[in-house]
This record gives C-alpha cells, sequence and structure tokens, in this order.
C-alpha cells in the first residue's frame, strides 16, 4: 500500500528542519524565531513516526506523544516568558535585547 | 496514489514552511503554521499514525497556534517597520546559508536508508491498543514524568504572567 520510500520523508524531515533552522538565525521576531522552533520540532517528528511506521516499531510513534506534550508545555512558558519581556522593555525584537553585550 | 498523495502534501508542507520564515507579518506567519501542521497531520495519515495526526491538529493546530494569535494580538508591534531579518554582516550570512546547504545536500545525496517494502496491512501506528499498551508498560515512568513536567509548566507561566508590584529599576 505504502509505495513512498523511507528517504523520501527523511529528505521532507530534513528540509523543514533546515527551513526552521534558518528562521531561527536569521529573523528578528521573537514570535517569528518560537513558530520556527516549532517547525523544527514537527520535521524531527515527521522523522520519527516515519522510522517507527517502516520498522514496525511504536517506540517512535509514543515518543511522538512526549515530543508534543514538551512542545506545549514549552509553548506555553516560551510565551509567558516574552509577553514578560514585552511588560519590561517594551520590544521583542532580539536585536534591541541586547543588556547583556555592554 | 499514496506517491501523488505524499509529494501534494509535501509540497504543502515545505511552501508553507517557506512561508513562516520569509513572512513579514506575523499573523500571516501563525497562519502558514497552521497550514504546514495540517499537511504534517496528512502525512501522519498516509503513514498510518491516524491517533498522532488527530493529537496533532488537536494540540498544535488547535491549542499552540491560538495561543501564538493571542500573544501577537496582545503585544501589538506595528509600530516597528524596519525589516524583519537581522543585520549580519555579509561573511556571516555566506557562512551560514553554505553550511546550511551543504548539510542539507550531504544528507539528500548520500543518506540511502534500506526501504523495507510494506504490505498490505495496515501499520503498527493505526492500532489504539499498542499505544495504550506501550504507555502503561514500557513508558509508564515517562509518562508520570511528563504530567508532572505540564503541572510545572502551568506553574511556571502563572508565575511568569503575575504582574510585580515592586517596580523593578527598568532602563
Amino acid at each position: 500500500m505504502i509505495s513512498v520510500s523511507l528517504n523520501a520523508y527523511l529528505a521532507l524531515s530534513v528540509i523543514l528542519f533546515a527551513l526552521g533552522f534558518l528562521g531561527v538565525l536569521v529573523r528578528r521576531n521573537t514570535i517569528v524565531i518560537f513558530m520556527c522552533l516549532e517547525l523544527m520540532l514537527v520535521a524531527a517528528t515527521i522523522a520519527f513516526v516515519a522510522f517507527s511506521c517502516y520498522n514496525g516499531t511504536m517506540d517512535g510513534n509514543v515518543f511522538v506523544f512526549f515530543i508534543l506534550t514538551v512542545a506545549a508545555a514549552e509553548v506555553a512558558v516560551g510565551l509567558a516568558i516574552i509577553v514578560a519581556l514585552f511588560r519590561r522593555r517594551q520590544t521583542i525584537q532580539v536585536d534591541q535585547l541586547d543588556s547583556l553585550k555592554n | 496514489m499514496t506517491q501523488i498523495m505524499f509529494n501534494f502534501l509535501a509540497l504543502l508542507v515545505v511552501i508553507s514552511a517557506i512561508g513562516v520564515v520569509v513572512a513579514k507579518n506575523v499573523v500571516h506567519g501563525a497562519m502558514c503554521l497552521l497550514l504546514c501542521l495540517v499537511g504534517v497531520a496528512g502525512l501522519f495519515v498516509a503513514l498510518d499514525a491516524y491517533l498522532l495526526a488527530f493529537v496533532l491538529l488537536l494540540v498544535y493546530a488547535g491549542a499552540v497556534v491560538a495561543l501564538f494569535l493571542f500573544i501577537v494580538m496582545l503585544l501589538d508591534n506595528r509600530g516597528d517597520q524596519r525589516p524583519g531579518v537581522k543585520h549580519l554582516p555579509l561573511y556571516a550570512r555566506l557562512v551560514a546559508l553554505v553550511l546550511l546547504l551543504a548539510g542539507t545536500a550531504s544528507f539528500l545525496a548520500r543518506a540511502h536508508l534500506p526501504s523495507p517494502a510494506l504490505g498490505a496491512a495496515p501499520g503498527v501506528g493505526a492500532s489504539l491498543k499498542l499505544y495504550a499498551y506501550q504507555l502503561f508498560t514500557t513508558y509508564l515512568l515517562p509518562v508520570q514524568v511528563i504530567g508532572f513536567l505540564l503541572l510545572i509548566a502551568m506553574l511556571g507561566v502563572i508565575v511568569l504572567s503575575r504582574k510585580h508590584e515592586v517596580a523593578e529599576d527598568a532602563p
């Protein structure tokens, strides 16, 4: 039934991870950086589910459960930090948050 | 048939991910993220992981993207008209671009894993019983740890979002 090869899924996962990493590197808005982090997590889950399906084991699928849970907790805490940061500094652009630099 | 579906979903996922990276408006970026997650859920269905596709849509598309939109609404940041990309020196851009492309290309060119042929039977991910069995036997301790982690995250968010009465020496 499944005719797509495992390599195709892994290639998609790598491309998605690279795109997320690129976003984390170049964007200035903290919220966009956070969304790109989510892209990287989702790329990892694609690889997990593909390996799990093609190897016939359950462990990758169960691990994706944990990744989803940790990602949800991470988003909640991260966005709370961003809100606290905005209250304190009135900006969420990463190049203006440079108190440690000077 | 599966190949066509995979190509369509992969294209959707990659294009919407590019949208997340390049979108000028954060709300448009969040919408692209939503589209990307829907595509990934479709891929999970193609991989017989129906429960995970459902959970992904519920948790990510339902809760996480909504939370992102809520925060964007809360922090109205439209006064900033500068471009959304950091100012990097030219050499830093070149080095980052070359490293990223080299990493991706080396994977795409050299990683050829044996792809076992799957039969007509649905994969292991389709069985809810297996999930439950694994979660309550092999992974019982991680499940409890994750529950504790969620509790701590909730407490942390409450502490972080509380207003401090004492005005600290803000710059």
